[in-house]
């Protein structure tokens, strides 16, 4: 009985030796050179794989940056200190002051402002939704609030608020995911210095949209008076913060708009 | 003579609800102050508007002509004067329509006059009447008639069949028109068929309207129609369903009626070419079934396009307690409404309000592979796995299993134990594919 246990012992013993030989052998002999940077690259990304550079992913992305096809600051996530590290370790010269970019959905039309003509009792999801009689909202180019955007978001940056969906600035990571989600095109990539948007993108005419929603741009052009040229751009009866050169945000006192469409992002 | 009874795969069977209003005879509804015809009331191209506020019309002028190859033209429905105004469409946005204030005449315009030779026309000239009265498809579909009787020249088209199955549960005002207006189905079937130059026409009527059967028997070898009696199945009146009870074809997955040598007109579209070319008189009328639990006298009326529904409650009582939905169409397919203001138009065959008790409320559980609606596909498409594709938003996989074959009957989501929206699905699957392929 000793002798068997013995006899097995020894026999995995040797069995352990050959195959170990074996395999470390054959991993030298069929070693794939893997560039280190690729790994280090990718430790420094956020990881989150959404997709926002246009990769398959965070790995995917490490590696067209240390091909040369991809830059760095390609990543909408990153902060700005990961893309220097990153170009640390490959050796670029970084470009200073990239202005990130965040998303922000242009509609102010909650459940208590904008006219609900009917109830909805289909699919939860605005691209469903959109098919029956273009949406239950009296508006036509109003937020849905079904919350497509939302659940498309990887960072949980949108919320819906009493039926309508509003980004976190300081959550979006502006990796546009949500951006086509929308089937109204509500949603719109701003600069995240920007704090101050319109918050209606109905181009019908001013009465129309008042009557359908208490917080509609009614076009009447306080804002644009009170901004300095081109600061804000008319479109008929829609005003548009121009974001290439924003107006101060003082500019919201100033103005008075009288459907309060006009709003700051910071402070609530 | 055999009965044969014939019925196409799949289907459901609904609680009928005919009962309401299928005795009711049809009423002429009285002239109303005002009209408000909607201009774009079919498949295709929008026609083309020809009056401007205040112009002063006669019953059965042109308002809007057609415009391009599948249009219709639309007539005016009394005499008075024009206003132009945006109202609610069916499908809930607003749309440019014609309010038509009456002045009391009901003057009709010159041209419509009946004409004792039209026998004796060619079924060119036959052809020119219908497109000039602005017939559309009355089933439910609204394509312009004179579309499907213009087959391109490769097409043999041998089989005309006259759709009288009147599926959808509620509604009977195609069996009411049969019952009095058997004549004159049956004579616009001749032009049809006439027009078509085919000589096998047959008419489907589902066999719970046995009297309607009898009724058209009487007379229809006359006509050299033969009326053929269908099993009582859901959707028995969809075209394609109808040729295979019928002639036993199947049109092709992606193909058109024509691609079967066939074509399938409506008993009611059947009538009013009747009157186009006979009388020359433009449609500008239809048999609407007003029926539902809450409303007071359901019954059967012939209605001038562009009564409101507000008007159409009244005359039919009103309602005895608040209905929780209001559908134009059937309950199957028909096409929920939210406003009083919108109105009839050529295709709505009936206006139903239902009860709490008597509407779907989806819930969207997981589907429990149960294969019900696969049953139930007329179609025989699987609508649970296409409705999981197209939740996960897989359009091209959708597609390739022929989401596009869908007819939304609705018979899988009426069956489906999970309360799962399916036709919900399959419209956004349609929708998405169609945007795709562009």
């Amino acid at each position: 009985m000793l002798d068997l246990v013995i006899l097995s012992a020894v026999l995995v013993v040797c069995m352990g030796i050959v195959l170990g030989l074996t395999i470390g052998i054959v991993a030298k002999v069929f070693e794939v050179k893997q560039d280190e940077r690729i790994e280090l690259v990718e430790e420094e990304l956020p990881g989150a794989n959404c997709g926002g550079c246009g990769f398959a992913g965070c790995s995917d992305f490490a590696k067209a940056i240390v091909g040369g096809t991809a830059t760095p600051d390609q990543c909408p996530v990153c902060a700005e200190e990961s893309v220097e590290k990153i170009s640390k370790i490959l050796g670029l010269e970084t470009e200073p002051n990239k202005v990130k970019k965040v998303a922000v959905v242009l509609c102010g039309g909650d459940k208590n402002n904008a006219k609900f003509e009917a109830g909805y009792n289909g699919i939860n999801d605005c691209k469903s939704a959109v098919l029956i009689g273009s949406g239950v909202k009296g508006c036509k180019y109003g937020c849905l609030g079904l919350g497509t955007c939302a659940r498309a978001c990887p960072f949980n940056a949108i919320e819906i608020k009493n039926g309508l969906a509003v980004v976190h600035p300081e959550l979006c990571v502006g990796c546009g995911k949500c951006i086509e989600t929308c089937p109204r095109n509500l949603i719109k990539f701003v600069p995240e210095t920007v704090r101050i948007h319109v918050f209606c993108n109905s181009p019908e005419k001013g009465p129309a949209k008042k009557k359908v929603c208490s917080v509609a741009c009614i076009g009447c052009r306080k804002c644009w008076k009170n901004a300095e040229e081109n600061q804000i751009i008319m479109k008929g009866f829609l005003a548009r913060v121009n974001y290439d050169f924003p107006p101060p945000p003082e500019i919201v006192e100033a103005a008075g708009c009288p459907t309060g469409c006009l709003r700051r992002t910071d402070g609530d | 003579m055999p009965v044969t009874v014939r019925l196409f795969r799949g289907g459901v069977h609904p609680k009928e609800g005919k009962e309401l209003s299928c005795s009711e005879p049809i009423r002429t509804a009285p002239l109303l102050d005002k009209y408000t015809v909607i201009l774009h009331q079919h498949i295709g191209a929008p026609p083309k508007l020809l009056v401007k506020n205040k112009d002063k019309v006669r019953k059965g002028q042109v308002i809007a002509e057609k415009a391009g190859f599948v249009s219709a033209s639309v007539h005016s429905p009394t005499s008075g004067t024009v206003k132009l105004v945006n109202c609610h469409g069916p499908a809930g946005s607003h749309t440019p329509a014609v309010e038509i204030t009456s002045d009391g005449k009901d003057e009709w315009d010159d041209y419509v006059k009946s004409d004792p030779d039209w026998e004796q026309l060619d079924s060119n000239e036959c052809r020119k009447r219908v497109e000039q009265a602005g017939i559309v498809g009355m089933g439910g579909a609204a394509f312009p008639t004179s579309v499907k009787l213009s087959p391109p020249a490769d097409k043999k088209i041998d089989n005309l069949i006259l759709n009288g199955a009147e599926c959808e549960p509620f509604l009977t005002a195609d069996h009411r028109l049969m019952l009095e207006e058997g004549e004159k189905i049956l004579t616009g079937a001749s032009i049809l068929g006439r027009i078509l130059g085919v000589d096998k026409i047959s008419i489907g009527i589902e066999n719970n309207k046995q009297d309607a059967i009898d009724k058209l028997r009487e007379t229809a070898s006359k006509y050299s129609v033969e009326v053929i009696p269908l099993r009582v199945m859901y959707p028995q009146g969809a075209e394609k369903q109808l040729i295979f009870a019928i002639t036993g074809r199947e049109v092709p997955s992606g193909g058109l009626p024509m691609d079967a040598g066939c074509v399938v007109q409506n008993v009611g579209t059947a009538a009013a070419v009747a009157d186009a070319v006979r009388e020359r008189k433009p449609l500008i009328e239809r048999v609407t079934t007003v029926t539902g639990k809450p409303v007071c006298n359901p019954g059967n009326w012939k209605f001038r396009i562009g009564t409101p529904l507000s008007k159409v409650l009244e005359l039919a009582g009103g309602i005895k307690k608040q209905p929780a939905k209001m559908l134009l169409g059937g309950p199957m397919m028909g096409m929920a409404q939210y406003s009083l203001e919108v109105t009839i138009m050529k295709n709505a065959s009936g206006v139903l309000l239902l009860d709490e008790d008597e509407i779907a409320q989806f819930g969207s559980q997981p589907c429990i592979r149960c294969g019900r609606c696969v049953e139930a596909c007329p179609m025989s498409l699987m609508p649970g796995t296409l409705s999981q594709m197209i939740e996960s938003e897989k359009f091209d996989l959708a597609e390739y299993t022929n989401v596009m074959d869908c007819i939304e009957c609705g018979s899988c989501a009426y069956v489906c134990p999970a309360l799962r929206p399916l036709v919900q699905h399959m419209k956004r699957g349609k929708a998405e594919v169609i945007a795709n392929r562009k």
